[in-house]
């Protein structure tokens, strides 16, 4: 039986960068744990010589000429940014204040 | 209002005949969507001025003697297409005021055709959901029962078609979105096969699943629209070469003779008796056309629900790393990049989405990925098995669609699996990428409320023609009912 504890959940978290409270840790661990808890049923099906589906469709490796085409102009790529300076997009530093 | 065509086909009459304009009866349908709004709360934007410049340029190709099945029809989007010119939220906080820059492949052909843009309408944030309570902009309400939720994720589409708000919408189904909240509203949905329709410039939520489907009144509708919006897109690798057929052409014929198989497994615990009641009628006069319908089994239906939740929430998790914060939409503008995007993306995405990415992000973390992640790829691969075995002898299977009708707003199952349960019905199918189109069969009563029950029929991939001719011949049951 797979029971996520809060560590996990604050693990997952980071991972997916999200914040959470520490109301929302304690709910999702126990959702969580109740989710993964039904899914253990899978684990009674035999798959041993079954492909895995990743994608439905009969369709493989469809290609297309590699032609420079027209993409968005710069300032429509912009257009939705929280910040933006001199054709580009703002961010705050990367190499300082992270680990 | 009585004189309002209700169908894109009868639109089409009034418009071809000269009895109205585009223009008008676009104005008509602002009107009705005043007046019924404050009730309804179907749409989250309503683009006025955009739809009457679009009618007057639909009379213009009129007048020049063009006739084309949408051609000055208005019609609704849900929120999570993209169309130029108006704002794409996906119900979500994280999009506020996001203006695309382009617009969804399928928008684009609408417009091309000339279809008319009411407005985009509420959806479940990002499409997670079956009720439109998760959507940060307010819940859409039932138009048979305001106090009850229309169904989702496409309840704002399905309301407004069946509120008279639009004359069809545009849906999208990922596991059930579009066949349950037209089955909650007496309303006509269909999932197209898994590639049948481009999915460029719709907002990602599960990439292998994500369909976008017609939700009208009629089948025919749902026929001139899947035409209007299907087919092979250089934009999008995942469509199908395949022509698109007439479907509105191959609606005729009738169901004698057709063999239908009736799942056992879909009759579940815990189904409302009147839902079952209403599939077994929709049998009886499936038989009573002349079709053969037997008992089948498809034995991997159980494990769908889980299947599903584990890949849906994966591709979610993934799909949704885009939200940063420094691209576009909302962001929590906190100094330090790491803390902006922690803070962007908890305080941006509502909390049904937050549980999906951490499920997904849990299912695809190393130690975790081969239990649970390729374990469900490969029931998939079971899951799609039971429809290619059952299709080898049936033309369709016929099913219920939700195992229970629409609930009041506010009394959902508190827990997550009752909860994931609901969508039970349609999860099989959506993982197979088999067509299905969701029909109204009949209605319950429940507290003096009558309250619509659809019935699903499960087609063979790329055989939409199939559906259609099925779903017509099933409607006109309706009509003498």
């Amino acid at each position: 039986m797979p029971k996520l504890t809060p560590e996990e959940v604050q693990h997952i978290a980071e991972l997916a960068k999200l914040d959470l409270s520490e109301d929302e840790i304690e709910r999702y661990a126990s959702d969580l744990s109740a989710i993964l808890d039904y899914a253990q049923q899978l684990q009674d099906v035999d798959t041993d010589h079954i492909h895995p589906t990743a994608s439905v469709l009969p369709l493989r490796n469809v290609m297309r000429p590699d032609e420079a085409r027209p993409g968005l102009e710069p300032e429509d790529a912009l257009a939705n940014a929280p910040e933006s300076d001199k054709g580009y997009f703002k961010v705050h530093a990367v190499l300082e204040g992270s680990q | 209002m009585s004189h309002l065509p209700q169908t894109i086909h009868e639109a089409r009459r009034l418009l071809r005949s000269g009895a109205m304009t585009s223009v008008e009866l676009t104005e008509a349908y602002l009107e009705r969507i005043v007046q019924m709004e404050p009730d309804i709360h179907a749409y989250l934007h309503v683009a006025e001025e955009q739809a009457l410049t679009q009618a007057r340029m639909a009379d213009e190709r009129m007048a020049a003697g063009q006739d084309t099945p949408l051609l000055g029809v208005p019609l609704g989007v849900k929120d999570i297409i993209t169309v130029q010119g108006m704002p794409a939220t996906a119900g979500s906080r994280i999009l506020e005021g996001f203006m695309p820059p382009y617009e969804a492949t399928v928008s684009r052909k609408l417009r091309e055709q000339g279809a008319v843009f009411l407005g985009k309408l509420n959806t479940d944030e990002f499409a997670m959901g079956w009720s439109t309570e998760n959507s940060a902009y307010g819940v859409t309400h039932n138009p048979w029962a305001l106090d009850r939720v229309p169904g989702g994720s496409s309840g704002g589409p399905a309301a407004a078609v069946a509120a008279g708000e639009a004359v069809a919408a545009l849906g999208t189904d990922t596991g059930g979105s579009v066949r349950q909240p037209a089955s909650w509203t007496n309303t006509v949905g269909l999932r197209p096969t898994y590639g049948r329709v481009s999915r460029y410039g719709v907002i990602a939520f599960a990439s292998s699943l994500d369909q976008v489907g017609p939700m009208t009144r009629d089948v025919r509708d749902s026929a001139l629209l899947l035409e209007a919006i299907a087919g092979h897109d250089p934009k999008d690798s995942t469509t199908f070469p395949d022509a698109v057929p007439h479907y509105a052409d191959m609606l005729d014929g009738g169901v004698r003779g057709m063999r239908f198989g009736l799942p056992r497994e879909y009759f579940t615990e815990g189904m409302h008796p009147g839902v079952e009641k209403a599939t077994r009628e929709a049998v009886a006069r499936l038989c009573d056309l002349g079709a053969i319908v037997e008992e089948v089994s498809l034995p991997h239906t159980d494990y769908g629900m889980p299947v599903y939740y584990l890949i849906a929430t994966a591709e979610a998790s993934a799909n949704l790393s885009r939200y940063d914060g420094v691209r576009y939409g909302y962001s929590a503008q906190a100094p330090d990049l790491q803390e902006n995007y922690k803070l962007t993306r908890g305080r941006g995405f509502g909390p049904e989405v937050k549980r999906r990415i951490l499920l997904g992000t849990y299912a695809l973390s190393a130690g975790y990925y081969d239990a649970y992640y390729l374990k469900a790829q490969k029931v998939r691969t079971l899951i799609r098995a039971d429809f290619d075995a059952v299709f080898e002898k049936y033309d369709a299977l016929v099913a219920p669609v939700a195992p229970i009708p629409p609930y009041r707003i506010g009394e959902a199952p508190t827990d997550p699996v009752s909860l994931y349960l609901l969508d039970v019905l349609t999860l099989p199918s959506a993982l197979a990428g088999v067509p299905a189109l969701a029909l109204p069969a009949g209605f319950v009563e429940e507290d003096g409320a009558k309250l619509p029950v659809g019935v699903q029929f499960i087609g063979r991939p790329l055989d939409e023609a199939t559906l259609f001719r099925i779903g017509r011949a099933f409607e006109q049951t309706n009509e003498v009912a």
